[in-house]
């Protein structure tokens, strides 16, 4: 890392606590983030096995104030918000309007302690600012609705593996292990407001914390001392990146993009094309969609399982019969399944679990075995 | 061998030349900094015996659950025997990069070049990446 690109970069309120435990630190997002801080399989393991701790405040945090929040979210969004309850999360996905996917968002329902109420989207830190723009370039005319970036002013924690619900029920005033998961609630840590959800991007049980800045280091030793008892310990962003690959999780960047749309990338659950009265939807994007599904798939994102021991990587190609077929998207080791894995967008006709296939590792042509998704699914 | 006795390339590999019926051969790693850095080896592409590698160009690859990482020959030559077992136990890195984690013997065509790092140098080097 030269000096002119930790210039630019933020910081979070982890940064020297990250040092400090030796972690290694990248730039991630124009984010100083930590990308390990002992070994990216132990880490994983770790989390599979009893939990670990993830700084995530390089996430974006955009807070919609005002009655008109739910309508302007309805219209950005491709699944319904308004109708979403207090407490709810939902995944959800931006488009732009030929159908591309602007980017995979996390969208909570809350209501603060003295009963106003409120969204907040949870968007990747990659396009936050990107997001930003075009929401306000997208603005009602009667504005009954703010926009606030919380990102700066918060941060975030994900508390994440089987032993994640123990670790945090002590700390915050309400029961989590009995919150369903993608449920939220604004409680308190240590009398400090705290947005408690029950989500994560690890494939395990977990929970997120968001949390004032000037908390941070105060609640993350608190969440370590009271995971003592399982061993807690910090994961870094390499180790996330295995654990949602597993659990087949998009990453924006990766299996999506603005050239991508819902539906090829599987997706289509996030895609609400009436209300709950049954009521067609309008939202950006869904003429284009509509359209899409009407003509069928060009292109699917798959799983494949290769044979050796060799990853595929982002932009390998995927041929059949020596012919072009398909581009990976994300690849790795897979510490779970000890082999490796990687996600695909392949020809429609080619998307069917035990098509065989190639990838072009650096120019080796290593087989590979088209397989359903996720690699990894937790049991409990 | 011992760390101390080796020479270093500024990408992390090591050799170490010994005189063997007339000719010189030498033993080729990498360094313990260069495991610890790379973490959670996965695969390596070792090259072919026969094959003629050249100072300072790439000879074979490391993989981690991360990264690949080509590997950069230290000498120029031809390569006379690899270290059949290691892929299929990279471990061997971590614990014995020096000995039993050698990954290919070559026999060496040239003088060697003139930028390898002795030990003294080597550790200094790291010391300002880490």
């Amino acid at each position: 890392m030269n000096d002119a690109a930790s210039q630019n970069s933020n910081q979070t309120a982890l940064y020297s606590w990250h040092q400090q435990q030796g972690a290694r630190m990248v730039d991630f997002a124009g984010w100083q983030m930590p990308i390990q801080y002992s070994s990216i399989v132990d880490e994983h393991q770790a989390t599979r096995q009893s939990v670990t701790i993830f700084d995530v405040s390089h996430m974006g945090r955009l807070r919609f104030n005002g009655d008109g929040a739910g309508a302007l979210l309805d219209r950005l969004l491709t699944r319904s918000v308004s109708d979403m309850q207090v407490g709810q999360v939902r995944y959800s996905l931006m488009c732009n309007h030929e159908g591309g996917i602007l980017d995979d968002v996390l969208v909570y329902h809350l209501e603060t302690p003295s009963g106003t109420r409120y969204f907040l989207l949870v968007v990747n830190a990659s396009n936050r600012e990107k997001i930003v723009q075009w929401i306000e370039a997208q603005w009602p005319d009667q504005a009954a609705v703010e926009l606030c970036d919380r990102t700066l002013e918060t941060s975030m924690l994900a508390i994440q593996g089987p032993n994640a619900i123990a670790t945090v029920e002590p700390l915050v005033s309400i029961n989590v292990s009995e919150m369903k998961y993608f449920r939220t609630k604004v409680t308190n840590q240590m009398n400090k407001p705290c947005i408690v959800s029950r989500t994560g991007y690890t494939g395990e049980d977990g929970v997120e914390l968001i949390i004032r800045q000037g908390q941070t280091e105060h609640v993350l030793q608190n969440i370590l001392a009271a995971g003592r008892q399982f061993n807690i310990s910090p994961a870094g962003l390499g180790a996330r990146d295995t654990l949602r690959l597993e659990s087949a999780m998009p990453l924006y960047g990766h299996e999506l993009n603005e050239e991508i749309n819902p539906l090829e990338a599987g997706l289509a659950f996030a895609v609400s094309w009436q209300d709950q009265a049954g009521n067609e939807r309008e939202f950006i994007g869904r003429d284009a969609l509509a359209e899409i599904k009407d003509s069928g798939l060009q292109r699917q994102r798959v799983g494949l399982k290769m044979d050796g021991r060799r990853p595929a990587r982002d932009g390998y190609t995927v041929l059949a019969d020596g012919e072009s077929v398909g581009i990976v998207t994300s690849g790795t080791f897979s510490p779970t399944l000890q082999k490796p894995i990687a996600m695909a967008y392949v020809s429609a006709e080619l998307a069917e679990p035990g098509k065989q296939v190639d990838v072009d590792v650096r120019g080796t042509l290593i087989p590979a075995t088209i397989c359903p998704l996720p690699f990894y699914k937790r049991t409990s | 061998m011992n760390a101390e006795d080796l020479l270093y390339c500024d990408t992390h590999e090591w050799v170490f030349v010994a005189e063997q019926d007339g000719q010189k051969i030498a033993t080729v790693g990498i360094s313990a900094f260069a495991v610890e850095q790379l973490t959670d080896l996965v695969y390596m592409e070792l090259p072919t015996v026969g094959t003629t590698v050249t100072a300072g160009e790439e000879f074979g690859e490391v993989e981690s659950v991360k990264a690949v990482s080509p590997l950069y020959s230290p000498v120029s030559g031809t390569v006379v025997a690899v270290n059949e077992g290691l892929p299929d136990n990279l471990d061997t890195l971590n614990t014995d990069p020096y000995q039993a984690g050698w990954i290919m013997k070559v026999e060496v065509s040239d003088d060697l070049p003139a930028n390898l790092l002795d030990h003294a140098a080597y550790q200094k080097q790291c010391g300002e990446a880490g």
